[in-house]
């Protein structure tokens, strides 16, 4: 009883905060909709990184090309044909001369970002600890450059616009549901408990017969795949995206989210991106002036980041299991 | 098809690859020297340099040597600072929370920085009180930058005098004890405070010669200077193998050189894809050397529990 019940809260809450963001931004201003869309798609691209670097322990600056993958492959693939043949001038044919739905893309993108990253998880699972975390990083800088450089592929280095926005506040937040569903069913099925075993301890995980490569290869596919979808949600929901948008900048800031949420459980995914993306939200309105409590607050520009990189840098220092500690959402118990 | 593409490296691109290999292992020393001690792999290394390349370029109407002397004081003081309010909190945490700690400390004094810099509502100042350096000097037909030379000399000066103070001073001996089992070190007397200043000193002092060697080559600092480097020399130096101080070197030095003959040899028309060339360099490496690649008869680098 106690471990079903343990096992509904761990899903329900999480995914209870997401609907209740997803319904304040369905009834909020349009000028503000848009801080509550990108908490959600957030939430999508953090517990996909969750996936594999919370329940395997290795970090892996490299999820960020997937969510890329997926943003592109959607974006290129929707932009209405009439105006495809004008802009995109330089693709190859058969990606210029076909245009797909909403929900196609968004398969689309989950299955390009799974294949990818099967294909580069393949060798690169065998590493671990530091050198991971670099080749993982590596791929980040191949997928970027490529992304940027090549234009038969994509848009290059300009911007790709004209992609439908059709990531509404339904979209988004089904999006983040579902992301949220599948990354709780991993980590509650037998491979997501070998993977979580040989965090906690490799070489007794490795005695009990868990194949630690493929196990972490497992996780590192579907993170992609999870990854890809998210940068579908996103290119839906910005409309327009250039390489550099989905680079350095989201993959520090997505993992810092990780962490000051607390990197190994699930509620610590959700929680840390709706955090910092609320906080972000707030200090970039802050900075146009808003009314607090009564009081005025008006932040010269540029603070903003001056105030969210401290505070990230706080929480780190003082809690750096971060703000849930690690632990999944819980009942609490009489003793 | 794209090899016979290549051209054979000249000497001109040799040299210049030289000149910023010797840069990167410079830099490289800086934040071995740090996770030596410490297990910290400090991304805010390159805010470090940063910081002296404003100083520098604020300074700039002072005689040279006093410039030099505020860049060097205000990156000393800067990475005092980093130590005692980040660092020491930190200690013994995963090495995950202290990388993104460090990412955090780094985007903060970016921020700063911007602020700073857009007083005058220009992004971006000029360090140009030594930027004479740049110009050529013709050794043998060929021109190498004055810049190139001295970029070797300081290496191979600052590695000499850090190769001296770690092998023959008490503190350097107490520093390489440290770096090797921090806890036994302790057990046995040397001091812990004493020995991560000492490093975090020697690696301002580096960070801030990299600082004015590079102003001299790029003379508009923005918020985002040295940025990309510190990037590519933390990659070098895990490729080269972060264990210890002079692979860690090696491999800085390494990627800077790899990075001037690649840009060199790669067909004009294909040199926006030298980061795709190099960082596939770099996985290779990793996959076949996961230890570095200059690390023989060692295994793995190991985070210290």
């Amino acid at each position: 009883m106690r471990r079903r019940a343990d096992a509904v809260v761990e899903l329900l809450g999480p995914s209870a905060l997401v609907i209740a963001v997803g319904f304040v931004a369905t009834t909020a201003s349009l000028a503000n909709q848009v801080y509550f869309m990108n908490a959600l798609v957030s939430v999508a691209i953090v517990v996909a990184i969750y996936v594999f670097v919370g329940n395997s322990g290795v970090v892996s600056f490299g999820q960020i090309s997937f969510v890329a993958v997926g943003a592109f492959a959607a974006g290129v693939m929707t932009v209405p044909l009439d105006s495809k043949k004008g802009v995109l001038t330089t693709l190859f044919p058969f990606l210029r001369d076909h245009t797909i739905g909403n929900v196609p893309s968004l398969l689309l993108a989950a299955g390009l970002g799974g294949v990818f990253a099967f294909l580069v998880g393949l060798p690169l699972m065998r590493l671990s600890g530091l050198a991971a975390g670099i080749a993982t990083f590596a791929v980040l800088e191949i997928t970027h450059n490529i992304l940027r450089e090549w234009t038969k592929i994509g848009p290059g280095a300009t911007t790709l616009s004209l992609v439908p926005e059709t990531t509404g506040p339904l979209q988004a937040t089904l999006g983040a549901l579902i992301v949220i569903a599948v990354a709780f069913v991993y980590q509650r099925s037998r491979l997501g408990r070998q993977l979580r075993a040989s965090r906690e301890d490799p070489l007794a995980a490795r005695g009990v017969g868990v194949h630690v490569h493929r196990q972490r290869l497992w996780a590192f596919t579907l993170s992609g795949a999870l990854a890809g979808l998210a940068g579908g949600l996103l290119v839906h929901q910005l409309g327009s995206i250039t390489t550099e948008q989905v680079y350095l900048e989201l993959t520090f800031l997505t993992l810092a989210m990780l962490v000051v949420g607390g990197l190994t459980s699930l509620w610590g995914a959700v929680v840390g991106a709706l955090a910092i993306s609320g906080l972000d939200s707030f200090l970039s309105q802050a900075e146009d002036g808003v009314h607090v409590l009564g009081v005025k607050l008006d932040l010269p520009a540029g603070t903003r980041l001056v105030f969210l990189a401290s505070i990230m840098a706080l929480v780190l220092i003082l809690r750096p299991s971060g703000l849930t500690g690690g632990r999944e959402l819980r009942l609490p118990r009489r003793a | 098809m794209i090899l016979a593409a290549l051209q054979f490296p000249s000497f001109q691109t040799l040299s210049d690859a030289v000149g910023l290999g010797a840069i990167y292992a410079l830099m490289a020393v800086g934040i071995g020297l740090v996770f030596g001690v410490l297990r910290v792999v400090n991304f805010a290394y390159g805010q470090l340099i940063m910081a002296g390349a404003y100083t520098l370029a604020f300074t700039s109407g002072w005689p040279v040597w006093q410039s030099i002397l505020a860049c060097f004081g205000v990156v000393v003081a800067l990475s005092l600072a980093m130590e005692t309010v980040v660092f020491r909190p930190l200690r013994g945490q995963s090495p995950a929370v202290m990388l993104v700690t460090t990412f955090a400390i780094a985007f903060l004094l970016q921020a700063i920085a911007l602020i700073i810099d857009l007083r005058d509502d220009t992004l971006g100042e000029v360090a140009a009180s030594i930027t004479s350096l740049n110009e050529p000097v013709t050794v043998g037909g060929v021109d190498i930058r004055k810049i190139t030379l001295v970029a070797v000399a300081v290496a191979l000066f600052a590695l000499g005098v850090l190769g001296l103070l770690l092998t023959r001073t008490t503190i350097g001996l107490h520093t390489r004890a440290a770096a090797s089992d921090f806890r036994t070190a302790r057990l046995l007397g040397v001091r812990a405070n004493r020995v991560i200043a000492f490093a975090v000193v020697l690696s301002g002092l580096l960070a801030a010669a990299v600082a004015v060697m590079m102003t001299v080559q790029f003379p508009l600092v923005s918020p985002d200077f040295a940025l990309h480097d510190t990037i590519i020399v933390l990659v070098g130096v895990v490729v080269g193998g972060i264990d210890r101080l002079w692979t860690a070197t090696l491999g800085g030095f390494a990627i800077g050189f790899a990075s001037g003959v690649i840009n060199g040899v790669l067909p004009t028309e294909n040199t926006v894809y030298l980061p795709s060339v190099l960082f596939t360099l770099v996985i290779l490496v990793l996959l076949l050397r996961p230890a570095g690649l200059f690390a023989w008869g060692r295994r793995a680098a190991v985070e210290r529990a």
